[in-house]
Formats: structure tokens, C-alpha cells, sequence
């Protein structure tokens, strides 16, 4: 019975959505305001319904409730506990269960704290989100039920695929989809901005926390999916420009670009219908990811089962959504025009070129995953594209983005007047030259021509974002979150550029046949092979080597790289050996038993590579301070004081006193 | 400048870099693009030779050759109607073997060998590129001839009690 449960809650969730779209746009729409009254609590009891079937899964799953198709796809009796929790979203029903139960979460978030807002806006906000969640229930519930039954039930379940068995699949899933569709929340903000026709600072100040906050799952989802892949994988490498890297990767790039314009919009109220288009974009591209990953278009290491009858359902969704609120747009975007100028060398132009650079890397990067799509569906032949192609493209526009972030970021509004940083900006890059030359020089050597370009870039980014904050402590004056935030982001953006510049020019790796009591050299590195042993686990068994790697001839680390079959999937998997030292990853993967007593063996090394995902953590941990600012805050506060004073607000940059002097009052 | 003007320089400006960056991808997109052929294909002369390009098929039972101890190692990719030989140097992925699906990228040479610099095999028992599972079905009117291994839809490879 009690998957059934969860089958039924779903179906009453699917039915509270549809409550939630209706009163929620047709509320404010025909001005019934009892009917705007029932959205909110439709999202709880939509909450409840779909915690519950997600709770109920969660059980089959723990209880080995092998009647259950997807359990017994996926789960096996032997599987540890903490992978039957994790296998909920291990596969394709699960995941979008998941990313149900994510979203109707994140519109939960936007209930709670919408009270302050304008009533008909937050109905608005909730409604569109409705539209999503009922796209998504029926979905699930017409093509990829998780709760459907196995008659008679088989002793025992398939197993989770081996590959997913690791505690970042835990993480990175979760993550990852938190940041998809923390997207659909700016998405709502934008679209019932339209339905109003009107678009304010305040809109930009209540739509900017959440944003922010969604850029920072999607980072650590991203970074936590790129680091399971450098180990789990087996293959070194951390990035592969694979199709499903790239679907969750076009959204972070747009969500950033947005996240930036917010910025103009809410402090000088230009760029709105830009803002608008990017809120739009960056959900859809969140969209077409889950489409290309989830209808099987495409093939590649992270996507499962594929299924046209799903496909079709994802692209009928896909066109709705998007062309729905392109079709919005273009009706409504004109009502909201801004009339400010600003100076060629101003905040507001540097915040400009940042965007097209971004929209111009996404461009690149979308061109090359759907190629080979379009060119199969034209008949042109079956391409592939690969690192080649985006090495280039993508480094074109994002190196000059990358310069223009120091000068950026130390720009005032409106008027132009980078000149008064001029001194600390050229210190900066003398000390970035500085650090980029040792680093060369001192630590590792000769390199390419991008080697220098990087590294300095990186380092430049990193002590420039530093000299706002530095400068604030040294004239004793506070740190808001928004400074903080702002700095540690761009601080983790530098560091990213550094580290990954120091791994792609300075990585060794090389495939080697070992027998025992074999050694390898790799650069100033040797590796032997000391020994080979059996190994086993609660539900594979397998081999397990150990290597000794020495550095100049000094000990550096030992490895125990490993070759697991799993029984149940009869799988073969390559767990790596990695030795994380704070200057370097040295990196070992078992190939295959060659006869003669030898094992190929995968040998490498990579310095500073953790500290491309520790940079990414930065990134995010900056977003998070940032949506902590104060002003979100007062500036709900305030609105809703003026909201219940005046019925009708009128919109535009409060006066700075007004948020204190409103919550003053309450 | 009135500020028509620079808005004016403003947009020529940007159009003029997202143009060089447009017709600097495309170049980049036309040099670095590999294309996918068969066995068939390969046989028949329509590979380019010297271009590097994905050979896709299975690899064929009993061909796989490797000098004990050595990462070298000789097979032959067929579509069942034609064949290609493939040498290689390095470490195969775990699910290299035989009677599977599988994709290398490399370059042809003239004695009609393909030399490989990657293999792929992807990390699931029942997984064949689509490429691959339509190369081989088109030559043999829309079906497999073999089936390496039961489909992945639940109910026929569930162990019934």
C-alpha cells in the first residue's frame, strides 16, 4: 500500500499545482483577491503532497521494497544504506521526482517570504511557478511514474549502476538541480513583472536574493559534478566539455550574466527588459539541459535511459515555456523602458560587457553541444565536437572578460571615474605580473604563451578584488555582506583562473605498463608498483594495487588505486588512487590486467588542481554572503510598511532614510 | 561626442567584436568538428585518410591481439558486412571488449589500418553509442543481428521468484 500513498500524494500535488497556476494568474488577473487568498496555501499543502512521495520512495527504498519497479531497478540488498537513500534520484523517475520536490521547496521558500510583498505580485510570482510544477508533475506521472509495480516482485533488485555509488552522488544531484530550478524562481519574479508591466528597483532588490542564491547551488552542484567525475571516472580528467557538462553549465554562464544585470537594475534602473530576456534565458537553458539529459538526444557518461515518448513530452514543455514567455516578452517588455545614460568608462558599461561577453561564451559553448544534434536531425552526417572546438571559442570572449574584471569592479556609477583606482589597479597588476613570473619561474618552469596570460589575469582578479574590503578595514569603516560577498566571489573567481591555468599547463600524465617492482618516471616524479592484492566490498569484489610515488627521490605518497567488479550489475569499475596534498593531486588509475604479470596503469600528476573546485566554493560562499545583505531585507520591510500605507507604490529607488524610518515604525 | 553618436560607436563597436568572435568559432567549429564513419564506409574508401575522424562498431570476436605486457594492442571494428583493423597504444576503458560497442577516434593511414589515440566505451553494460546501434542496424534492415545483451526495459531481465 504505501507506495501507493506516495503515487497518490502526487496525484493530489498535480492537482494543488493546477489550483496554484489558476488562482495565482487569474487572481490578480480579474482582481478577485479571495482567490489570489488560496495560492499560498495551495503551495503548502502542494508541499506536503509532494515531501510525502518523496518520503514514501525514500522508504520502498530503505526497506528493500522490491515490488517496486524503480527499487528494483535500482537498489539491491547488498547496497549500503546511505546509496538507497542516495539511488531515490539515482536514475531517471527518482530525478525528476527530485526535481519536483525541489522546486514546489523553492516556492515554499518564495511563500514564506513574500508576505511583504505586494499580494497580486507574489500571487503572480506563485502562479507561474504553478506552471512549472504542473508541467513537471504531469510529466512524471504520464510518462515516468516511480511508484509503478512489479508483479510478482523479484528477490532481489539490479542494483544502483556501480558509477553512482560514491558519497558525491549524495551531493552533487540535490545541488545541481537546486540551482536549475532556483532559476524558475527569478524566471516567475520576471514573468509577473510583465503580467503587471511593471518593473522596479524594488522588483530588481526582491529578485536578487534569489537569484544569487540559485547561482550558488548551481556553482557548488557543478563543481561537486566535475570533481566526482576526476575521480569516480577513472580517466584524470575534470572537465570534458561532455553535452551534459555543458546543459548544466549554459544556465550558470546566463545566471551570472543576470546576476550582474540585477545589479544595474535595481541601483540605476536601466537594462530592465535586458534583465527580463536573461531571467527568461537562464531558466530555459536550465530547461533544455534537463531535456537533452533527461529525452536521451543525447548520449554521454551522466545521462540515463533514453525514451522519445519523453523527449516529446520535454520539447512540447520546452516550447510552451519558453515561447510562452518570449511571447510575454515582446508584448509587454516595451511598456518598460529606462532613460538614463551613463559614461563609456562607468560601472553601468563595464556591467555591459561583461553580459555580452557572457551571452557571447554562451553563444559559443551552445552552438557547439547542438551541432551535432542539428546536424544529425538535417541528415548532414554525425559530428562531434570536442575540447578543440571549445578550448578556443570558449577562452575568446572570456579573456577579455576576464581583464576587464579588476577595472570593473573598481568603477563607480554613472560617471566614469576609474582614474581615482588608476594607482591600485596598476599595483595590483605589477603584483599579479609578479606572482604570475615566480610562479613560472620558481615553481614549475617553462610553459605556453596562454600560461603567463592566465596566471597573471588570475592573480590581478585575486588581489583587486581584495582592495575594497582591505581599504574599508584599514579606515575602521564596516564591512556590509554585499562588500564581503562581492569580493570573496571575484577573490574565488582569480583563484579559479589561477589554478586552472597552473593544471592545464602543468599536468604530467602518462599511460604505463607496470609489473610489480616496476617504476615509472613522470617529470620529477617516479612511480612504483609495489604490490597487487584481491580486495572486496559489501557488494563487489575486485583488486587493489599499491604504488609509491617519490619526488626528486623523496617519499610523496602512496597510492591504492583499485579494479572492483560489481556482482549484481557485472560491472567493471576503476576506483582511482589520488594523493591530495595542498600543492598537488598525484593521481593513479588501474587499466587492465596485459598478461605477463603487468597492469596498464594511468599515472598523474596535477598541481593546484583542488583548488579549481575550493575556488568554485568561494564563488558560491561570495553569492551567499551577498544575498545576506541588509538592504534585501530593510527593503522588503520597507515595501511592505509603504505597501499597507499606500495601496499603489510607486515604484523607483526609495529614499535611503525610508528603510529605517519604516522599520523604525514597526 | 553627443551621446547619439556614442551610443552609435557603442553598437558598432560591440557588433564588430561579436562578429570576429562569430567568424573566429566558426573557423574553430569547421577545423576542430570530427565526423563519425562505419566499417562500411571505411572500407569503401570514404574516409578522409590523414584526418582524424570517430570510427564506430563493435568489436569483433576473437581479434583482439596484445603483446603480452605491453600497452599495444591490434582489434577489428566490424558493422558485420565489412571490417577495419585498429591499432593502439594506451590504456582501454573497463567496458573495452568483445562483441561490444565501441568508438575510436584516430586517423586512417594508407595501408587501411586505423591508428587510435582514444577509445570510448561508456560505463554501462548495455550502452552503444546510438551512431554505432544505427550503423550496424541500417546494413542489416533495421535490426541488430546480434543482441549482445538483453535490452535495459525492466520486466524481461528481472528474475522472476
Amino acid at each position: 500500500m504505501l507506495p501507493e500513498v506516495g503515487h497518490f500524494a502526487l496525484i493530489l500535488a498535480l492537482v494543488l499545482a493546477a489550483l496554484q497556476t489558476f488562482f495565482g494568474i487569474a487572481g490578480p488577473a480579474l482582481g478577485r483577491e479571495r482567490w489570489q487568498a488560496a495560492v499560498a496555501p495551495a503551495v503548502f499543502a502542494q508541499f506536503v503532497m509532494v515531501t510525502i512521495a518523496l518520503v514514501r520512495l525514500g522508504a520502498a527504498f530503505v526497506r528493500h521494497d522490491f515490488s517496486v519497479e524503480y527499487v528494483a531497478q535500482n537498489s539491491n540488498a547488498a547496497l549500503p544504506v546511505m546509496y538507497r537513500v542516495a539511488a531515490i534520484w539515482g536514475a531517471h523517475e527518482g530525478s525528476l521526482l527530485l526535481w519536483s520536490w525541489i522546486l514546489a521547496a523553492w516556492t515554499l521558500a518564495v511563500a514564506l517570504r513574500s508576505r511583504s510583498l505586494p499580494a497580486h505580485f507574489a500571487a503572480r510570482v506563485l502562479g507561474v511557478l504553478g506552471v512549472v510544477s504542473l508541467g513537471f508533475y504531469l510529466f512524471t506521472l504520464a510518462t515516468s511514474n516511480p511508484f509503478l509495480r512489479l508483479s510478482p516482485a523479484p528477490p532481489d533488485g539490479r542494483d544502483l549502476n556501480p558509477l553512482l555509488q560514491d558519497p558525491a552522488l549524495v551531493a552533487h544531484p540535490p545541488m545541481l538541480y537546486a540551482g536549475y530550478v532556483g532559476f524558475a524562481v527569478a524566471f516567475a519574479f520576471a514573468c509577473a513583472a510583465m503580467l503587471e508591466g511593471k518593473l522596479d528597483a524594488a522588483w530588481a532588490r526582491w529578485t536578487r536574493p534569489w537569484t544569487t542564491i540559485a547561482w550558488a547551488f548551481l556553482s557548488i552542484g557543478i563543481a561537486l559534478g566535475s570533481w566526482w567525475a576526476y575521480y569516480e571516472l577513472g580517466w584524470g580528467g575534470y572537465w570534458f566539455w561532455d553535452p551534459v557538462e555543458n546543459a548544466s553549465f549554459m544556465p550558470w554562464l546566463v545566471g551570472t550574466a543576470l546576476i550582474h544585470s540585477l545589479a544595474v537594475t535595481e541601483k540605476r534602473g536601466l537594462f530592465k527588459s535586458w534583465t527580463l530576456l536573461l531571467a527568461i534565458l537562464a531558466f530555459s537553458l536550465s530547461l533544455l539541459g534537463t531535456f537533452l539529459v533527461r529525452s536521451g538526444v543525447l548520449v554521454s557518461v551522466h545521462s540515463f535511459a533514453a525514451d522519445p515518448t519523453r523527449g516529446l513530452f520535454i520539447l512540447a514543455f520546452l516550447i510552451v515555456m519558453i515561447g510562452g514567455s518570449l511571447a510575454l516578452y515582446a508584448w509587454r517588455a516595451p511598456l518598460l523602458k529606462s532613460n538614463a545614460g551613463f559614461e563609456f568608462t562607468s560601472r553601468e558599461s563595464f556591467l555591459l560587457f561583461n553580459n555580452i561577453l557572457l551571452v557571447v561564451a554562451t553563444a559559443t559553448v551552445f552552438a557547439g553541444t547542438m551541432a551535432p544534434l542539428i546536424s544529425d536531425a538535417l541528415g548532414l552526417g554525425t559530428l562531434s565536437v570536442g575540447p578543440q572546438y571549445f578550448n578556443p571559442t570558449f577562452l575568446l570572449p572570456v579573456l577579455p572578460l576576464l581583464a576587464l574584471v579588476p577595472v570593473g569592479i573598481h568603477s563607480s556609477w554613472k560617471k566614469g571615474r576609474v582614474g581615482d583606482k588608476r594607482g591600485m589597479l596598476l599595483t595590483t597588476l605589477a603584483l599579479g605580473a609578479v606572482i604570475a613570473l615566480a610562479l613560472m619561474l620558481g615553481a614549475y618552469g617553462g610553459a605556453m604563451l596562454l600560461t603567463p596570460i592566465g596566471l597573471g589575469l588570475g592573480a590581478w582578479i585575486m588581489l583587486s578584488s581584495l582592495a575594497d574590503p582591505v581599504d574599508r578595514w584599514r579606515r575602521k569603516l564596516s564591512q556590509t555582506p554585499a562588500i564581503v560577498g562581492m569580493a570573496l566571489a571575484h577573490f574565488g573567481l582569480g583563484l579559479f583562473v589561477l589554478s586552472i591555468s597552473v593544471v592545464e599547463s602543468y599536468t604530467l600524465e602518462r599511460d604505463v605498463a607496470l609489473g610489480v617492482g616496476d617504476r615509472a618516471q613522470l617529470g620529477r616524479f617516479e612511480y612504483r608498483f609495489d604490490s597487487i592484492e584481491p580486495a572486496q566490498g559489501p557488494n563487489w569484489e575486485g583488486v587493489r594495487a599499491k604504488l609509491t610515488v617519490t619526488r626528486d627521490g623523496e617519499p610523496n605518497g602512496v597510492l591504492y588505486p583499485e579494479k572492483r567488479n560489481y556482482w549484481v550489475q557485472r560491472s567493471v569499475m576503476t576506483e582511482a588512487g589520488i594523493d591530495m596534498q595542498p600543492t598537488r593531486d598525484v593521481f593513479a588509475a588501474l587499466g587492465e590486467d596485459l598478461g605477463a604479470g603487468r597492469w596498464s596503469v594511468r599515472a598523474q600528476v596535477r598541481p593546484l588542481i583542488n583548488y579549481v573546485w575550493f575556488a568554485a566554493f568561494l564563488m558560491a560562499l561570495g553569492g551567499v554572503i551577498a544575498a545576506t545583505d541588509r538592504r534585501y531585507r530593510t527593503a522588503r520591510e520597507a515595501t511592505a510598511t509603504r505597501a499597507t500605507n499606500e495601496p499603489t507604490p510607486t515604484g523607483g529607488l526609495p529614499a535611503p532614510g525610508a528603510a529605517r524610518i519604516a522599520t523604525g515604525e514597526t | 561626442m553627443t551621446p547619439r553618436q556614442r551610443r552609435v560607436v557603442l553598437v558598432v563597436g560591440i557588433l564588430a567584436g561579436v562578429s570576429v568572435a562569430g567568424a573566429l568559432a566558426l573557423r574553430a567549429f569547421q577545423e576542430n568538428v570530427m565526423f563519425f564513419f562505419d566499417p562500411s564506409q571505411v572500407a569503401g574508401g570514404e574516409a578522409p585518410v590523414d584526418e582524424r575522424f570517430r570510427l564506430g562498431g563493435m568489436v569483433k570476436p576473437g581479434t583482439v591481439e596484445r603483446q603480452p605486457g605491453s600497452l599495444d594492442m591490434r582489434f577489428v571494428v566490424t558493422d558485420f558486412k565489412r571490417d577495419v583493423e585498429v591499432v593502439y597504444h594506451g590504456v582501454v576503458p573497463d567496458l573495452f571488449r568483445e562483441n561490444q560497442g565501441v568508438v575510436a577516434h584516430g586517423r586512417l593511414g594508407d595501408n587501411g589500418v586505423f591508428t587510435a589515440d582514444e577509445i570510448l566505451a561508456k560505463h554501462d553494460e548495455n550502452y552503444m553509442a546510438p551512431e554505432v546501434a544505427r550503423a550496424i542496424k541500417d546494413k542489416h534492415g533495421g535490426v541488430m543481428p546480434v543482441d549482445p545483451k538483453p535490452p535495459l526495459t525492466p520486466k524481461t531481465v528481472l528474475p522472476t521468484p
